[in-house]
């Protein structure tokens, strides 16, 4: 039988309070917003988006009626379609490209029409997919996020037997742990899980590759294995006091949100630690809980922030405070935390990448209150980890991959964040994809 | 200011504007608010002998989310009795004397034509509309288009009509024929004063896809309805400029079919049009629609330095000949402006795959198509689908060639075989 995990999801959970940002068409809106749809030739949409979804196809057959098949069109390239259509940042992708902007009209709203022809399929129960003839070949996949479940679907479809192996007790990766929820819940997740279980893909989840079960037992027992196990956990700036009660990690605060009830009415003081998308994340998702005071802390200016801007505008009309040029330096207070003691920084000379670096300034001490810091400075590497695996060649800790997503190790394939170093749900899905085709060809060559 | 006054042959209205025969004219009370809001003219819902209608009886034709770029109907003439009619017949003329109120009619034998002919002139009305137009139901009893189709047949009633009507007599002409100039001469020959056309195309608007039945649905069968609305206006164009530019007929039309704005209403009558009638539009988003009608008339007249109507009717319809006559060394080419280009690249798959495969693409660096200029053959397709105004134009070449038409390399082929 195979798992349902929505059952194994608390149903008490703190993302439930907090309402889509980009919510779903009603049949109206859809059908008037696919009608302005330009059908460009070539469209540059398509040309952006990692996954090379048919956008001007499957905007058709709304527009048609046809949306069993508009849905088809976006799984086909796009097995996580359903979440992509939410998660994507689209601004940057495909709705950023679409040839309105350059009329100054307001560009076709992609991402809500893809999840309107998704959710369409999903409520429908209408499955695309089936397993192909089998070939009796295993393969083995480490973690069941987004790249190694778009691996494990074209794997299936193909007639391979994929066995997805995931540390965390719930599937989906960080799609049902760290996505903020205003654009994914948790639930939506996994339904979208639970839709690639259907084609034949098996997950075993609560299983540590590496610990509690060895790189040499997988390869013994499959045929070729994919790593999509992405980043390490949360890094810490080693500042005195990060040992503290009230001191977290930003994705410990997201999980908690998204699977459990989070108590932010403990929390009326807030400090985000960062500039990135995941650091705007948490700032907007404790505004949303209801925590009053949240700034976020980053020690360069906001032209130097790498967190998109369209999150941004958002984070600001949320209520959102923000301190620039600021460096924590100390965690104050007893067992908990009750302040974050800041020096202000100010920008240097260009360094070799070209950005300001940011030095401190003499004397500028001075302290915001907080009970509750969450650092969202960065995700760590696997590098312990893929140490285990024999002749892996790593670059700056990530997994080094050909053209066709096969590691220095000929069994191995990898794609998604452990490959890319931190990108988007949308290029794990793409880099799984592309890989199932180069192990494809490897288990077709005899091995 | 423009005049916008309007005269089609005696009959005089404030403007040019009139609501045709149909659902907007059913009533006197609704013809009364039409004029309040400003319509010139209303002709009356056909009046004969009154009938039963059926339930539903309209179908609409939608277009990529455009509501009723065509519509039909299989609806016949009043289903109000003759005696209310004309009771309101008169009051409306009573409370607007400056407005025309055409009576529209459709009997079947002399002595009924006689009749009916009496009570409306009697009820006030400025005019008559024989209804020699429809194509539903009432053809099938031997009247509406099945007269309009029979020209000797259409003659003839026009004759009884005029002798026994003391006000002008309009017919009202099917666009049901192959070809329209042998009704309309007929119509003259009938003595007929002026002719309006077109009245709905016998069509089917469409098909129930669950219920496997054609629209309109009644009780699991339809029936062929007529056809109006924007999607006709180029047939009726054609139809009005036919007989415009025909040298033996030289009456004045009522110009009908798709004329939902000012702009619709001004190639009316530049192709030879006196006046305009309206139903679908009006039908659609209400009486309102006139005041913008009037206004953007009036401005274009101002732009153009029109002070009458009759300045512009028929100006375009001199121009509209036989293809034969046409100038085969007259020659255009696409040309596109990058700097407003959108980088769609409709234009480039449009003459791709449907025209001459002259629009190209750069291999690199830009979106921008480029136009074979030598090889196009200036069909307009690129330019009707390039979504930004003015981005494609039309350049004319000068080939230094001269007027040559059909006839003439017809003749220059045969001297030099
Ligand atoms: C806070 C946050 C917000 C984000 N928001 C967005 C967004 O809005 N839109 C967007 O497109 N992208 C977003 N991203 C990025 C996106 O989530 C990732 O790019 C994407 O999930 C990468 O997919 P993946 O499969 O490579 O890795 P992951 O989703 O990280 O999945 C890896 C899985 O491997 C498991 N694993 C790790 N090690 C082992 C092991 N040894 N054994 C078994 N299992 C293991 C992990 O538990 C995890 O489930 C966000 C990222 C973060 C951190
Ligand atoms: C519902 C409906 C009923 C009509 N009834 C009549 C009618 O009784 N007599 C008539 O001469 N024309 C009738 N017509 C035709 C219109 O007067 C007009 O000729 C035709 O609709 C084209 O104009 P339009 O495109 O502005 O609608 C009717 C049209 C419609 C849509
Ligand atoms: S005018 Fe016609 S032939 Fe010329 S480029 Fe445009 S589409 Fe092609």
């Amino acid at each position: 039988m195979t798992q349902n995990y929505l059952e194994n999801l608390a149903t008490e959970r703190s993302e439930t309070a907090i309402t889509d940002y980009k919510p779903r068409f009603t049949d109206l809106q859809a059908v008037a917003e696919a009608n302005r749809c330009l059908y460009c030739h070539d469209a540059p949409c398509i040309q952006v988006c990692p996954t090379e979804i048919n956008i001007p196809e499957f905007i058709h057959r709304i527009a048609s009626g046809n949306l069993k098949g508009s849905a088809r069109t976006i799984l086909d390239s796009n097995i996580l379609g359903l979440s992509c259509a939410s998660v994507c940042p689209v601004e940057v992708l495909c709705v950023g490209s679409c040839v309105y902007n350059h009329m100054q009209i307001k560009p076709i709203e992609i991402g809500r029409l893809q999840r309107y022809a998704t959710e369409y399929a999903y409520e429908k129960g209408i499955q695309f997919y089936k397993k192909g003839p089998d070939t009796g070949k295993k393969v083995a996949l480490i973690g069941a996020g987004p790249a190694s479940l778009a691996c494990a679907a074209q794997l299936a479809i193909m007639g391979h037997n994929p066995v997805i192996f995931e540390r965390h007790t719930l599937p989906g990766g960080l799609n049902t742990t760290g996505v903020a929820p205003y654009k994914l819940r948790a639930d939506t997740s996994l339904r979208e899980v639970a839709y690639i279980q259907e084609i034949g893909v098996e997950i075993r989840t609560g299983v540590a590759v590496g610990s509690d079960v060895s790189f040499a037992d997988l390869e013994a027992q499959y045929d070729a294995i994919f790593i999509g196990a992405g980043l390490g956990p949360d890094s810490f700036l080693d500042v005195p006091g990060e040992d503290k009660e009230g001191v977290f990690g930003a994705l410990e605060v997201i999980e908690a949100l998204k699977l459990t009830q989070f108590p932010a009415e403990k929390y009326p003081n807030a400090v985000v630690v960062g500039g990135g998308n995941t650091a705007l994340d948490v700032v907007r998702e404790l505004r949303k809980l209801g925590v009053p005071n949240v700034t976020m802390v980053y020690r360069r200016g906001e032209a130097q922030m790498s967190g998109y801007a369209h999150e941004m505008a958002a984070a600001r009309q949320e209520g959102v405070q923000f301190q620039f040029l600021a460096l924590p330096v100390e965690y104050v207070g007893e067992a908990h935390v009750s302040a974050v003691r800041c020096v202000k920084m100010a920008l240097g000379e260009p360094d070799a990448s070209g950005r300001r670096s940011p030095e401190p300034v003499a004397g500028s001490e001075f302290e915001l209150p907080a009970n509750l810091v969450a650092l969202a400075t960065g995700q760590g590497k696997l590098t312990e980890l893929f140490g285990k695996i024999s002749q892996l060649e790593l670059n700056r800790g990530r997994v080094v991959v050909n053209a066709v997503g096969q590691t220095s190790n000929p069994k191995y394939f990898a794609g998604g964040d452990c490959v890319n170093g931190g990108k988007e749900v949308v290029n794990a899905a793409a880099e799984g994809k592309h890989a199932a085709f180069g192990i494809d060809a490897y288990l077709k060559e005899g091995n | 200011m423009a005049d916008l006054t309007s005269n089609l042959a005696g009959i005089k209205s404030p403007n040019p504007f009139w609501l045709a025969s149909a659902p907007p004219t059913n009533s006197g009370d609704q013809i009364m608010r039409a004029f309040e809001a400003g319509w010139g003219g209303a002709v009356w819902k056909t009046l004969g002998d009154p009938i039963v209608n059926v339930s539903s009886r309209y179908g609409g034709m939608d277009y990529n989310g455009t509501k009723m770029a065509g519509f039909n109907n299989i609806e016949l003439i009043t289903d109000r009795p003759l005696e209310v009619n004309f009771k309101e017949m008169a009051e409306v003329k009573k409370r607007f004397p400056n407005h025309a109120v055409i009576s529209s009619l459709m009997v079947e034998t002399k002595a009924e034509w006689k009749e009916i002919i009496k009570r409306s002139v009697d009820a006030g009305c400025d005019g008559l509309e024989l209804n020699f137009g429809c194509p539903h139901g009432m053809c099938e009893r031997g009247m509406g288009s099945a007269v309009g189709q029979e020209p000797k047949v259409l003659e003839e009633i026009t004759s009884w009509a005029v002798e026994y009507s003391s006000v002008p007599v309009i017919v009202k002409l099917t666009p049901n024929v192959s070809e329209i100039v042998p009704p309309g001469l007929a119509a003259m020959r009938g003595k007929a004063h002026a002719v309006s056309l077109i009245n709905t195309i016998k069509s089917v608007i469409g098909v129930d896809l669950d219920r496997m039945v054609p629209l309109p649905y009644v009780g699991g069968k339809s029936s062929n309805g007529g056809y109006c609305g924007p999607a006709v206006k180029p047939i009726a164009l054609r139809m009005v400029g036919d007989l415009a530019r025909h040298p033996q007929f030289n009456i004045p039309i009522s110009g009908i079919g798709g004329v939902s704005n000012w702009r619709d209403a001004a190639e009316f009558i530049l192709m030879g049009a006196t006046n305009v009638q309206v139903c679908t539009a009006v039908m659609h988003y209400g009486f309102r629609i006139v005041e913008d009608m009037i206004e953007g008339l009036s401005n274009y007249m101002d732009e153009k330095g029109f002070k009458t109507i009759d300045e512009m009717v028929g100006l375009a319809s001199r121009n509209f000949t036989e293809w034969g006559e046409l100038d085969l060394n007259f020659k255009v080419v696409a040309d596109i402006d990058a700097s407003k280009c959108i980088e769609c690249q409709l234009c480039y798959i449009a003459c791709w795959d449907g025209a001459h495969q002259c629009i190209h693409l750069h291999e690199h660096d830009t979106r921008v198509p480029y136009v074979d200029q030598e090889h196009c053959v200036g069909c307009n397709l690129c330019s009707l689908v390039c979504p930004v105004p003015g981005c494609i134009s039309m350049k004319e070449i000068d080939q230094g060639k001269g007027f040559m038409n059909w006839k003439q390399y017809q003749e220059q082929l045969a001297a030099q075989a």
